[in-house]
């Protein structure tokens, strides 16, 4: 019997068809497969590596976070936040109001736009008088936002860098806290996958812990 | 260790790793693609879906499918976005905008995954895995599919059959994407990539503010992402979001998945058309400028040209710490060149020159690897032409792979060449031209030009990264956008499939002493300048308004 629909008809249908049984197999089985066995054998970073302080979640551990003084009006949108000394701080970022996973980015800047340029040279004398240091000493990711904006590392000329505020700020032995930030430092991976690195979350978890 | 040389190691062992896979990934590629068999699952499939997985079809039939295909995905992402506010998972988020959903819906379909929205703040999980992801699967296996049509028409003789696109099309997805996804999708796990179907959790972060951490299925897009060089990010920050690239290990390992199919696919052209040479001396060319965009672009983000980035001491502005200037631009030059487009680090604020290397290796049309199928059929075609200006050089007639390079074929060729740069020119002039569409445009100057012709390069050369600055979520910008990217994946299939049945039909012609060998150096350098001369230098004149004013002042 001849088939009584246009062939072209039966084409798109064809098509849906395929759509549809690779929908099930591709869009449903194989994310929810995958769901089940991460739950199962590695729930930790399937779920987002939380990190705990005390039995609370205080954030995950892959996600950068501000480590800002509380707003003297939270109720008031245009009120710039304010770097906490007691904490080492982490580079700028463009993701929402900072550090805002909801609104993940970069700051989207040509190399010569003026925007940045007056933005890194801000960031230089702001960073320069809150550590205390000549404002040559300030390293390049203490000037710019990262592509996500939830970087949580910063190199480790801008942890050293840091030492001397936060010691002051929490009345802590400088060389202590120096300890501390060699301690936190992750070298290359390999020996030569990435950059060397210092977890700024995992500092200043270390730094809460000695109180 | 020091940074160059650290860059260095860091090449080399991707370099030794697509060297250990191309053989083996090559032949399993081919094999999947001539095996006479059925798998009992197929067989199923073919059932349902009212195919003879034994019949083939004519180039013109096949090229239907195609199209046939890719018309109802458009619709069906189209509707699926519109419709994501009631079914589940949806997160609260409301339906897709018409021009937005156009825009996705062609996007993912073309395997360019460009993406005018935010995943974060705009898609459902359920959207994100069963429409998005889906086509992450299909588009590639679709490119590998036009692939095995073209290099059918090589091989066979006296023939008009090309292939069956629907056992084409199953037999890729289900043979090799899906389960090399579910063993690596695991392995992303387990380095830190999240995998659950939450919602965000809101928590109160180390110093007492607020943060909430998005969930979702990412680990299991993530991995389709790269291996089917789609490039469309979960969350808006893509490869350089923690949750997408959590260290510098999955960094190197995502780089080698968007890059592994398309430079295995020489070898499976080679084992096809029974001549491996054949296979090596497409693949030298795709490694040729491979290395060159990589060493240009990591030398150029070293140098960190540009007021604002001297400034700063480093071009370190949008790139993330743990990958480093040699792993973001390793990152930035592989994934422009196999139309991937994923980013892990803000292209728009690449140097002048180092964006430049960027959008130059899509114009040269995602060929060099290229992506998954679409960039071998795109070199092939070149090697046409590269074998037909050769021929006119010393007055023969052109042959390849014992077929003579007729008109018919030069034309369909030539289109093939044409159909991009035309595409690409023409949308980014008429952007240009309308003052109200130059103020999505964020940067001033030639960076601002460059903004244009960046998003026109990616999206007809189905690439899908942005300089980000770009506002493009007008109905204005998604519609043009949208139209252009159809145009620059469907277009150039058409005229893939014409030359595949044009080849397949003709008398095979005997090698003698004056047929040019296409498998020596002397035919690696010649279609190597093919590609620079007759592709690149189309687009000088746009580059010279760009990045090169931009980087040369």
């Amino acid at each position: 019997m001849a088939n009584p629909l246009p062939v072209l008809v039966r084409l798109h249908l064809t098509g849906l068809r395929v759509l549809l049984v690779f929908t099930v197999v591709c869009g449903l089985a194989y994310p929810l497969l995958i769901t089940g066995i991460a739950q199962l054998a590695f729930s930790h970073q399937a779920n987002g590596s939380q990190l705990k302080q005390g039995g609370r979640v205080v954030g995950s551990d892959l996600l950068g976070q501000s480590f800002d003084l509380p707003k003297k009006n939270p109720a008031d949108p245009n009120e710039q936040a304010q770097p906490d000394p007691r904490w080492f701080q982490p580079r700028p970022s463009a993701a929402g109001a900072g550090y805002d996973p909801t609104a993940s980015g970069a700051s989207n800047l040509g190399p010569n736009s003026a925007d940045l340029l007056k933005a890194v040279q801000a960031r230089r004398a702001a960073v320069a008088a809150f550590d205390g240091v000549a404002p040559g000493r300030v390293p390049p990711d203490a000037l710019t936002a990262s592509g996500s904006g939830l970087d949580r590392d910063i190199s480790p000329a801008y942890a050293e860098e840091q030492v001397d505020r936060v010691a002051k700020a929490r009345g802590l032995d400088p060389d202590r806290v120096r300890q501390l930030v060699a301690d936190h430092r992750t070298g290359r991976t390999l020996g030569f996958l990435g950059d060397p690195r210092v977890d700024v979350l995992a500092l200043n978890l270390a730094l809460a812990r000695q109180g | 260790m020091n940074p160059t040389l650290a860059g260095f190691l860091q090449a080399l062992a991707l370099v030794a790793a697509l060297a250990l896979s191309h053989r083996p990934l090559g032949d399993y590629l081919a094999h999947t693609l001539t095996s006479a068999k059925h798998l009992r699952v197929e067989r199923g499939v073919y059932r349902l879906i009212g195919v003879n997985g034994d019949s083939e079809q004519t180039w013109s039939s096949y090229l239907r499918s195609v199209l046939a295909f890719s018309a109802v995905s458009v619709l069906f992402l189209y509707a699926f976005l519109r419709l994501q506010n009631h079914l589940w998972l949806s997160l609260g988020f409301p339906a897709v905008k018409p021009a937005t959903a156009w825009n996705t819906a062609a996007s993912f379909v073309t395997n360019t995954n460009w993406q005018s929205y935010s995943g974060e703040s705009a898609m459902g999980h359920l959207v994100q895995m069963a429409g998005l992801a889906v086509q992450n699967f299909l588009s590639a296996a679709v490119g590998i599919a036009v692939l095995a049509a073209l290099i059918r028409g090589f091989r066979r003789n006296l023939t008009d059959r090309v292939g069956n696109f629907w056992v084409d099309l199953v037999r890729v997805t289900w043979r090799v994407l899906l389960p090399a996804s579910v063993v690596l999708a695991i392995v992303f796990v387990a380095a830190g990539m999240v995998e659950n179907l939450h919602a965000a959790a809101q928590v109160t972060t180390l110093s007492g503010g607020g943060q909430s951490i998005p969930g979702g299925p990412v680990a299991s897009q993530e991995v389709i992402k790269e291996l089917g060089t789609n490039g469309g990010g979960f969350y808006n920050a893509n490869s350089a979001h923690p949750f997408e690239n959590p260290n510098p290990l999955t960094n190197w390992l995502e780089v080698y998945l968007l890059l592994v199919i398309s430079f295995s696919l020489p070898r499976t052209f080679g084992t096809m058309v029974g001549d491996h040479r054949q296979g090596y001396a497409i693949v030298a060319v795709m490694a040729l400028f491979w290395v060159a965009s990589a060493a240009l672009l990591t030398y150029f983000e070293w140098q960190h040209s540009g007021t604002a980035l001297q400034a700063a001491g480093a071009a370190t502005e949008g790139k993330e710490v743990r990958f480093g200037i040699a792993g973001s631009a390793l990152f930035a030059s592989s994934t422009t060149l196999t139309s991937t487009g994923a980013v892990n680090a803000a292209h728009d604020s690449l140097t002048p020159l180092g964006g430049g290397v960027a959008v130059f290796d899509m114009m040269l049309g995602e060929i060099a690897p290229g992506g998954t199928g679409s960039g071998l059929y795109g070199m092939l075609v070149l090697a046409v032409v590269a074998v037909f200006v050769a021929g006119l050089m010393v007055g023969r007639t052109p042959e390849y792979l014992g077929k003579k390079l007729g008109g018919r074929e030069i034309k369909f060729a030539s289109l093939y060449i044409l159909t991009t740069p035309a595409v690409v020119l023409i949308g980014t002039g008429v952007a240009m031209t309308f003052r109200s569409e130059r103020a999505a445009i964020l940067n001033s100057g030639p960076h601002g030009f460059s903004e244009v012709l960046y998003a026109f390069t990616s999206c007809a050369n189905n690439n899908g990264s942005a300089f980000a600055g770009l506002t493009v979520t007008s109905t204005w910008w998604n519609t043009a956008l949208g139209l252009v990217m159809l145009f620059g994946r469907l277009l150039p299939m058409v005229f893939v499939l014409a030359l595949a049945g044009s080849l397949a039909q003709q008398h095979p012609v005997p090698v003698t002493a004056g047929t040019l060998p296409t498998h020596r150096p002397l035919f690696v350098g010649m279609l190597s300048g093919v590609v620079l001369i007759v592709v690149g230098l189309t687009y000088f004149p746009a580059l010279a308004l760009g990045p090169l004013a931009e980087g040369l002042h």
